[in-house]
């Protein structure tokens, strides 16, 4: 069975190492902080200037001056610190925050990606995402493995306008864990009950399975 | 005193000098840490053939999306414009320019426009639409763009208090882009929650020192919620 939204944000949080700095993007990567496992801590960054974001307020603590970077009402947990957006970008650019997790339309075997922009829609703009993966030291890209028509977005080439090149190195399907290297997916876990072939079938790079590939673990 | 008092006390006096097709930078994040009452006088002004620099645009109603009813600004550059149904219109109609740049390096080129620096090589945006044109430079085997910075005619910026020599501070993340916003301004204007004397701010506390401010005035914010989320247990 395809994973759920939940249980591919359950996935990512296993990724995460204890006293890890974390800048997770909107959808399925900021379910993944509902998830970190007992006993990892991690902290989370928030582009917009928060270090140690933490849940969103109750009603009597709601302040318009405390944002997340999607724009929503939040807290700040004990120990955050609070500074400008050219600060938020030099610790991300820098290399300083440990894990991006993000979504995409397309991620190819070269490590590119291609997340903000579908020609002939409406271009809304890319925000931090291309600074986050051109900074962060390790990024995870979530996303379904095939689109609503079946396509597969896991590609020998990108065909959308990219996000960042030769940056991703870990993507965490519905179907599938895979790391990205030398030119091609590396087939590392696969969903329960999902079988080898299916992922084989919707993976349209190249795509390495060596050995049994084990069944994630939740 | 007299010769560092920023304070102003009319929002003409505030954007004394604001004239069609300048330059003004904004801070803010979406809704939060935006100078309402400046914005606002823009409005009132009815300035034209503004090129605005801002992370966003506001929203139709508010913020800097007020300025887009009056068909104020040519050109905005920014990295996201998602909430913004004018913004589109005016987009596609072909009558409003934008220049869609990645949120650090719009940061970083208001920073660098008010440190004197007037352009910088950067890993992000290297090999995508953002690159094109941009002159590249290896850097221990990695390829960077070079970025000119930005500097504007007026800066408008909105902190929580300030002195009257200019010194501010910001409140929470409504800091975001105004101490960079701050810097980078010919003149720099400051709308606050509250001016105060000099050194009622603790020196070592102060975000963006008043060498930066051109002009202070006290302003009454909305402070309108953009997205507002609760949490899930009642607490």
């Amino acid at each position: 069975m395809a994973l759920t939204r939940e249980q591919i944000a359950m996935r990512v949080a296993q990724e995460f190492k204890d006293g890890s700095y974390v800048n997770l993007g909107i959808g399925i990567p900021t379910l993944a902080a509902n998830y970190v496992p007992k006993g990892i801590e991690v902290m989370l960054q928030s582009e917009n200037g928060l270090l140690g974001m933490g849940r969103y307020p109750s009603e009597a603590e709601v302040d318009a001056d405390m944002i997340n970077a999607g724009k929503e009402t939040v807290t700040a947990i004990t120990g955050a610190s609070i500074f400008n957006s050219a600060e938020s970008f030099a610790m991300i650019r820098g290399g300083h925050v440990d894990f991006t997790v993000l979504g995409a339309f397309e991620v190819d075997v070269y490590g590119n990606i291609a997340s903000w922009m579908i020609p002939g829609k409406l271009i809304k703009g890319m925000g931090g995402a291309m600074d986050l993966v051109a900074g962060a030291k390790n990024i995870i890209v979530t996303m379904t493995h095939a689109d609503k028509h079946g396509n597969s977005k896991l590609l020998a080439q990108c065909t959308l306008p990219l996000t960042g090149v030769n940056c991703i190195t870990r993507i965490i399907t519905d179907l599938a864990v895979m790391e990205v290297a030398d030119g091609a997916f590396h087939l590392k876990e696969r969903a329960p009950g999902v079988a080898v072939e299916e992922i084989r079938q919707k993976t349209a790079g190249r795509l390495i399975v060596e050995g049994d590939i084990p069944e994630m673990i939740f | 005193m007299s010769g560092f008092d920023k304070v102003v006390t009319s929002y003409d006096a505030a954007l004394q000098g604001l004239d069609d097709n300048m330059t003004v930078i904004a801070g803010g994040f979406g809704l939060c840490g935006i100078p309402e009452g400046l914005i606002a006088q823009i409005q009132k002004l009815g300035v034209k053939g503004l090129t605005v620099v801002s992370n966003n645009c506001g929203v139709d109603d508010f913020g800097l999306g007020l300025l887009l009813k009056d068909r104020q600004i040519k050109k905005m550059i920014s990295s996201y414009v998602g909430e913004n149904a004018l913004f589109e219109q005016q987009l596609l109609s072909g009558e409003l320019e934008v220049e869609l740049t990645p949120q650090g390096t719009l940061a970083e080129k208001m920073r660098a426009g008010g440190a004197g620096i007037p352009a910088f090589y950067t890993a992000t945006g290297y090999g995508t639409p953002v690159g094109e044109g941009k002159p590249v430079r290896e850097f221990n085997g990695r390829p960077y763009i070079l970025e000119e910075s930005i500097t504007g005619d007026f800066a408008i910026v909105k902190a929580w208090k300030a002195d009257r020599y200019g010194n501010c501070v910001y409140r929470h993340t409504a800091q975001n882009f105004n101490p960079m916003a701050a810097t980078a301004g010919k003149i720099t204007v400051v709308e606050v929650e509250e001016i105060v004397e000099p050194g009622e701010l603790d020196p070592a506390h102060i975000h963006t020192p008043g060498i930066y401010v051109d002009r202070v005035i006290l302003g009454s914010f909305e402070k309108r919620i953009e997205r507002k989320v609760l949490a899930k247990e009642a607490n």
